[in-house]
Formats: structure tokens, sequence, C-alpha cells
């Protein structure tokens, strides 16, 4: 054995080689498949790209760290489902670029907390989450509120998505703006056109200021959508066995 | 071997500032400032004049040939090389800073859990975006220094050859430092893809390829210059950790910018793929960032400090090989009961039991490499510091493999158990050993005869253990109590405790978590003390002479 290893010890380029050949493996072998595989997402109904706002409302969640103390992510265990609901399909993360399952839950997982809380709940919560939990421990985001949401750059955001593989239309991607303005401010034009686009979104003035649209209006609305797509009322899991 | 294959900063060789290095930091700096020019958004313009002003501070010291030292103040006589030290005492002050920083952002965040108005409603001070840049702080800024420094020194003193590329070590330095300051600042300022341990964003990714690149190159380039025919265990390790993390590096980080002048960029990958792709990287950071890297110290630095060679070498072939092999199949077990597909998880689990195999190997070589000099357990606290270290090795890579069988992962998964886990293997193993190599390292970097005192060492293991024990006790309790309240059923068959009860209850947990990493970080500053006193070249009064180990000039224990 010594003999025969002396060949990496001897020959710096074949230990890296033989290094890199032995790392390969495992990833291939567990992570390629996951790509052509058919039965790695669920056929379900519903699942659709993000509207413009709620993509913008997702930025901010991934922008604030959210996903270090919230996961997204509910198992099929007894007590969970009956906690949070249905448990997570692959399908409903499949446009998630990157995914938000979390790995920890030092405040409740969210992948079902859309329409769980009324917007106001949802806005002060965020404001000051102890004005309506005195026991949380999370921290407030005040400045969402007063912050004015960028997004000047939705459009190449949406094109870039589109790149990737989530299907966003040419008309989604030319009516964005406008999309977006409309889905945080019900008396606009162009509100019911967000709902055709994109069915289940919700439709409000989330943060209660209606002249500008704000970081809270999108993070709001992004919270609100969050495990609504998927009817599970219809839903077979038996069609869909891995 | 001579001394004629190498350039750069060669004693006794004229330098002419390296015209190469200083026209790439002129493109480099040319670039930030185009960068900054054009960015779209405020942080982007931040990190473009800071590329810039890097370049031109790189630029000043070639041409100032500040880097130009000789070999550095302990040139080791008879074996015809001037080994490349600056870089290493350099490596050496880097990683006790960062090591510092990332700590009291540690403890600063577990104070935050405990008192959540110490995140002052500011949007740069939640901990949701300091708890990056504590991970980041300690895993990549101290961790990673600590790797460069001891793999520059293990290199270099088992090839018996000078760091090979001139000044490319201080590139590799320099970059990887600036890579570091662009991540933690961009943290604070909301700058993140959001993928754990790899939250930095596409330019920070694509800089620290090209460092991680030269550094590649550095390594191997010394391999080839050696004077010694086998290429030594340690060596081994650092290789593996070094070619790992550029394969998982750059496949996780995968990404297309939204814009070229923005930080934003959209994964390439998303849901399912993306989740085991980001925990295939996660795992293998702590594969072979923190354990592979980590066991190349154990295999070089013990038997140095013991003064015994390694305890077997035909133990080493298999540990390596069966650690690199199996670690990698392991990521799933981060996803169990998630939608990642059981087939997945049920091979992770699989493979992370059998991970227990080797790992414990690795444990009973370094502990080995002892027998015959355990009497120095008794004498010499650094020696105490690097058994404490291997013993929490065993201990973390025994309880991992259990937290990964998917019925106890149920319960401890989300939980504070698994912070518990980590962190045992981290202030355990990685802080404890690459603390013990510093111990080791600093007296021979500066050429002073021993520690300026051993006394202080001891103070520091016991302050830095007592914390690790209240941290990870406060963890185990307060994880499987949280996970038992999660799924706790009343007599009527409905769940017992709202979500919030479990919040209220660990209070009291997480005051003593703070508590012991408030210990830990003191016992660290005593270190700073002690490895700043010797430095100056202080003794200490307290030892007598004869108690004390003197550091050998020996060649490595092969």
């Amino acid at each position: 054995m010594g003999l025969k290893h002396e060949v990496f010890e001897k020959h710096s380029l074949v230990l890296t080689v033989g290094i890199l050949v032995t790392v390969a493996i495992g990833g291939l072998v567990e992570i390629a498949p996951l790509f052509y595989l058919e039965s790695t997402i669920e056929k379900v109904k519903g699942v659709r790209p993000y509207s413009p706002l709620e993509l913008k409302g997702r930025d901010i969640y991934i922008r604030e760290g959210c996903y270090n103390c919230h996961s997204q992510m509910v198992r099929p265990l007894r007590d969970e489902v009956e906690r949070y609901g249905p448990y997570s399909l692959a399908a409903e993360s499949m446009y998630d670029h990157p995914f938000q399952w979390g790995s920890k839950r030092t405040g409740p997982d969210l992948a079902r907390v859309g329409g769980r809380y009324s917007n106001e709940w949802q806005v002060a919560h965020l404001i000051d989450p102890q004005s309506v939990v005195p026991e949380s421990i999370m921290p407030g985001y005040p400045h969402l509120q007063r912050y004015r949401l960028k997004f000047d750059d939705i459009e190449e955001e949406l094109r870039t998505h589109q790149a990737l593989g989530v299907p966003y239309t040419e008309e989604m991607i030319e009516n964005a703006r406008q999309d977006l303005m409309a889905q945080s401010d019900p008396d606009r034009d162009g509100a019911f056109d967000v709902e055709e686009r994109y069915p289940k979104a919700v439709v409000a003035d989330f943060d209660g200021n209606p002249a500008v649209v704000s970081e809270m209006d999108a993070l709001v609305a992004y919270l609100q959508m969050l495990g609504t797509l998927v009817d599970f009322t219809v839903y077979d899991a038996s069609e869909n066995l891995r | 071997m001579t001394e004629t294959q190498t350039s750069g900063g060669e004693p006794g060789r004229p330098s002419h500032g390296n015209p190469l290095l200083i026209t790439f930091l002129a493109a480099g700096g040319l670039m930030g400032l185009f960068l900054a020019a054009k960015a779209k958004d405020g942080a982007m313009e931040f990190h473009g004049y800071l590329f810039m002003i890097a370049a031109l501070i790189g630029i000043f010291a070639l041409v100032s040939k500040i880097f130009d030292e000789p070999g550095g103040a302990l040139v080791e006589r008879g074996e015809g090389v001037t080994y490349m030290d600056g870089v290493i005492r350099a490596g050496v002050i880097a990683s006790m800073f960062w090591g510092i920083v990332g700590l009291l952002a540690g403890d600063f965040i577990a104070w935050q859990l405990v008192f959540p108005s110490l995140n002052f409603d500011l949007p740069w001070t939640t901990f949701g975006r300091l708890r990056p840049l504590h991970t980041s702080a300690v895993i990549f800024a101290f961790g990673g220094n600590v790797l460069i420094a001891t793999s520059f020194h293990v290199v270099q003193r088992t090839c018996k050859a000078r760091l090979a590329g001139g000044h490319a070590g201080w590139f590799v330095f320099w970059g990887y430092n600036l890579f570091i300051v662009i991540a933690a600042s961009g943290y604070v300022l909301g700058v993140t893809q959001s993928k754990e341990y790899a939250e930095p964003e596409w330019y920070a990714d694509l800089w620290l390829t090209l460092v991680w690149v030269v550094y590649l190159l550095v390594f191997l380039g010394t391999l080839w210059k050696r004077t010694e025919p086998h290429i030594y265990v340690a060596n081994w390790f650092y290789l593996a950790f070094i070619v790992t993390v550029a394969m998982l590096h750059i496949v996780n980080n995968l990404a297309l910018p939204i814009s070229f002048f923005g930080t934003k960029s959209v994964q390439a990958f998303s849901g399912v793929q993306d989740a085991l792709t980001q925990w295939w990287y996660g795992h293998n950071a702590v594969g072979f960032f923190l354990t592979a890297g980590f066991l190349a110290i154990m295999y070089y630095y013990v038997p140095k400090r013991a003064e015994r060679p390694v305890y077997s070498y035909r133990l080493s072939i298999v540990h390596f090989w069966s650690l690199i092999f199996l670690y990698i199949w392991a990521g799933p077990h981060h996803l169990h009961w998630t939608a990642l597909p059981d087939w997945a998880q049920t091979l992770g689990m699989v493979f992370s039991i059998m991970l227990w195999m080797p790992s414990w190997g690795g444990m009973i070589n370094g502990l080995m490499t002892l027998s015959g000099a355990w009497d120095k357990l008794r004498t010499d606290p650094v020696i105490r510091m690097f058994v404490l270290a291997i013993a929490f090795y065993g201990m973390s890579t025994f309880e991992g493999p259990v937290m990964s069988i998917k019925a106890v992962n149920s319960l401890s998964h989300y939980t504070d158990w698994t912070i518990g886990h980590v962190h045992s293997g981290a202030l355990g193993w990685v802080g404890m050993i690459s603390f013990a190599a510093l111990y080791y390292l600093t007296p021979v970097m500066w050429g002073r005869r021993e520690l300026y005192s051993l006394k202080l060492v001891n103070w520091h293991f016991w302050i830095a253990t007592i914390g690790i024990l209240l941290y990870i006790t406060a963890m185990w309790v307060s994880g499987i109590m949280e996970g038992l309240m999660w799924r706790a059923y009343d007599a009527q068959g409905f769940l017992e405790y709202s979500f919030i009860e479990t919040v209220e209850v660990k209070h009291p947990f997480n005051i003593i978590r703070a508590v012991g990493g408030l210990l830990y970080l003191m016992g660290a500053l005593v270190m700073a003390y002690n490895l700043w006193r010797t430095v100056r070249g202080d003794q200490a009064e307290e030892t007598a002479p004869a108690a004390r180990p003197a550091v050998t000039q020996a060649a490595p224990a092969e």
C-alpha cells in the first residue's frame, strides 16, 4: 500500500488530480440527477413567477437577512402541518433564485404566512415587533416605512430571471414598472392587470401611504403571497410520490 | 535545488519592483475607479473606491519595495534555504485581529437574542445583517488567515523550499484580506446573496476566485520546488482544502448580475437544486475549510510541539482519502424532511454516518501522536490545547452523525441544538487548534525562545474551556427543549405551545450562551496580549526555564 501511494506522494499533480476526482464524485451523483429526474419537482397548478412588487419585496427579505431566523419549509411532520399548514412542495420554490428554505427557526416558519395576518398587523409588526408580540426578540425595521422602493432596474431584474429560466413573458417585462406601482395602489389603473398576469397577487396600499411605493409595501406584498399559490384542497399528493 | 528558481523579493538579488504585478494592480485600480464612477448603488460605488485604494496602496508598497524583505528574522541554518516568513508573520497578526473581531460580533449578536433592543432599530445593526458578519469573520477571516499563514509555513518547512512566486504570496494574503473587507462591509450595507457562508455577491466572489487560483499556484509551485522526495501528509490536507474549496466556491456562486455596475445578482439555480448545491457547499465548507485545513495543522504542529512522529503513516493515508471521499456526500443531511427527494436525503444520512469512521481515525492519529509524551500534558499548556481541540473534534464528529439520522434530525433541525453542535466544533476544534498553532508559530516566526507567558496560556485554556462548556450545554438544553415543545400535544390532542412560548422559555439559556461566548472572547484577548508581549521579546518571570519546553528547529516528523 505504501509503495503504491508513493505515486501520490511524489507527484503533486497526480495528487491534485486524485483529490479532484475523489471529491467530485459525491456531488455528481447527488446533485446532477436533480436537474433531469422529472420526479424532483411535483406537477402542480398555481405556481407562478413573482410579481414585480413581490420580487422587490423578496430582495428586501434577502437584504435584511430574514432567512437567518425564519425558515420557509414546512416539513411533513404532524405538528408542523398543524402549526403552519400543508407541507411545502419543491414546486413552490421552483422560481426562487436563490431558495429561501432557511436552516433555523429563531422565529416561526414563514412558508405559509401569506394571508394569516392583516396588512396592518404586518406593518405594525415590522416597525415594532414588541408592540404586537411583547415577548418577541425580533429587531424592528422602522426604516422600511421611510425608504422609497428603488425599482428603476425592475425590467433588467425580470429579464435576468427570464434568462435563468423563470417564465416571465415579454408582456410582463414591458409592464413591470406599471404593475409594480399598481399592486401597491388599488385605485390606480392597471390593478386589474396585475391580478390577471399574476393570479392571487394581493393588491393593496400595504403601508397606508398611497403617495409612495415604500420598501414596506414591497416586503408585505411578498409576505402576503407566501404559500398561497397552490390550492391544497385539490392537490393530490399520491400523484407525486417520489 | 538552488534559489535561482525564485523571483521577487529574493534576498541578495536586486528587485525591480515587479513590473508585472504593478501593471496588474494599476489595471485593477482603474477598474475599481470605473466601477465606482458608473455604480448603480452606493455599495458598489464604495467597493469600487475600495478596490482602487487597495490597488494604489499595493503599487506604493511595491515601488517602495516594502515587501522585498530578506528571508525573515529566522533563517534556519544548514539547510541552504531562506524562507519567506514575512507573509506568515502578517498572517499571524491578521488571524489574531480577525479572531477578536469575529468573536466580538458573535457575542454581540448573542446578546441581541437576549435583549432585542440591542438591534438599535437601525438597518446596519440588526441580527440579520450582523450574523453573516460573525460567521464570515470567524470562518473566513480568522480561519482563512490561520490556514494561509500555517500552510505557507508548513509547505516551506516540509518541502525545504522557499515559497514560490515571489510576491505572489503577499498578493494572496492582501487579496484575501481585501475580499474579507469587501464581504464584511457589504453585509452591513445589505449586500448579500443569502446563501449561508456564501453571502458575498458576484464581484467579491470573482475576486476571491482570482486570489484562490494564485493561492493554489503558489502552493503547488512550492511543492514543485521541494528538495524532499515525499510530499508530507499535512500538505495533502492543505491541497485538498485549496482544491475542493475552489470547486465548491465556483459552483455554488454561479450567478448572473442584474447589471455589471450593481451589487445585486440572480442565482443560477433555483429551489430544490439550489438548496442541495448550497448545502453541498455549506457542509463541505465545514468539511474542507474547517476540517481538512485544520487537520493539516494537526498533522504538522502536534508532532512538532510534542517532538514525536505522527502515530501511524498508514492510518493517515486511509484517513485522508476516506475523509475527502465521504465528506462530499453528506450535504443532504441539512435538508432532511424538506422538499428534497427522499433518495438524496437517505444518501446524505448514510454517508454522514459512515463519515464518523474516518473522523475518528484522524482523531486517533492525532491523539496517539502523543504516545510517549503524555507527560507534556502536564507541563505544556499548548499541548493541552492541542489535545482539547482533538477531543472536541472527536466529540462533534460523533454528534454530527447522530444528528444526521432522520429521526433525530426531525427534533434537532431548526433548533439551538444545531447551533450548539456547530460551536462545539468551531470553538472547541477549530478555535483551539488555531490558538495552539499560533502559540507555537509566534515564537518561531519572531525568533523568540518561548512565549511570553505559559501561565497566561493556561489561563486562556481554562477560560475558553469553561466558555465552550457553558455555550454548548445551554444550547443542548434550549435546543432539545424547544424541539420537544414544538411537537408537544395536550390531552385534547391540540398543540400545547404557541411558538412565542418556546421563544420566551429560552431566555435564560440565551443568557448563559452569551456569557459563555464572552468568556471565550476574553480568553482570546488574553492570548492577543501574550502574543504581543512575545513579539516584543518579553519574558514573564513566572516560569522556571527548566519547566519550559524549548522550541526546536528539527525537521518535521515525517
